[in-house]
């Protein structure tokens, strides 16, 4: 098997634009996109660190960007996503026991994670965290 | 190294499956840790978090945060890339920047803590 001839012929995954949109679909979508979020995530909590290690001027330049209006839309994509992607990835979980599969479970989990993710944002901005 | 080993080799989709599991099951009770701790925080004093990092449970959980974290991330971003991404060189380019991010961002959260719980900041 040479690798210059033989062309990847491994299935793509279905293009989005193909399937019918419903709650589940949508919801586990979701999922990815907001794991991917999350990952950006990662950066500013990087940033943030590193700021903090380097001092106070450091960490006053850091936290005017962080503090700025422009910023609080991401920063609150990203609190969002966290409590949508770990409230969805424990569904995930009880899913990978062979449980959860009726129709109405998947149903009401996918409901209950995206009020549990509204809610969850919701007390951390109440809170002041924005 | 074969193309297929990239991909689809069995055991490592398997290792994929599992370290993506126990990372997840980490992170659990590490992001409800750090998304609980915040609001209690003086997030505008630079010292104060020095101080609050520098508590040796701090330290180490935001640590291991960082290690599950860049990690269960890593192997999230590989799933997307296998499911996205049909060009096979296009495929290995997209991977090797995103190991070098994923790394270069665990790299900066550990250096950070050390500095921090060791340095004089």
């Amino acid at each position: 098997m040479s690798q210059a001839t033989d062309a990847p012929r491994r299935p793509l995954s279905p293009h989005l634009q193909i399937y019918r949109w419903g709650i589940t679909n949508t919801l586990s979508i979701l999922h990815r996109g907001t794991g991917l979020v999350l990952s950006f995530g990662l950066v500013v909590l990087a940033a943030w660190l590193v700021a903090i290690a380097s001092g106070p001027d450091a960490f006053a330049a850091l936290s005017a960007v962080y503090g700025s209006l422009w910023f609080k839309l991401p920063l609150a994509g990203i609190v969002l996503s966290f409590f949508y992607h770990l409230a969805n990835g424990i569904r995930h979980l009880i899913w990978d026991t062979a449980r959860g599969f009726s129709h109405a479970a998947i149903r009401a989990g996918g409901i209950a994670v995206v009020l549990f993710a509204l809610v969850a944002t919701a007390v951390y901005v109440a809170v002041g965290m924005f | 190294m074969s193309k297929a080993d990239d991909r689809s080799s069995r055991k490592s989709t398997v290792v994929h499956w599992w370290h993506q599991r126990l990372t997840a099951v980490a992170l659990i009770p590490l992001g409800l840790w750090l998304a609980l701790s915040l609001p209690g925080l003086d997030l505008g004093s630079q010292a104060a978090l020095v101080a609050w990092i520098r508590e040796p449970m701090t330290a180490i959980l935001l640590g291991l945060l960082a290690l599950a974290g860049t990690y269960h991330s890593w192997l999230g971003v590989h799933e997307v890339l296998v499911d996205y991404v049909p060009d096979a060189a296009q495929f290995r380019v997209t991977l090797l920047l995103s190991l070098v991010a994923h790394v270069g961002v665990l790299a900066a959260c550990l250096y950070a803590i050390l500095r921090i719980v060791f340095g004089a900041a």
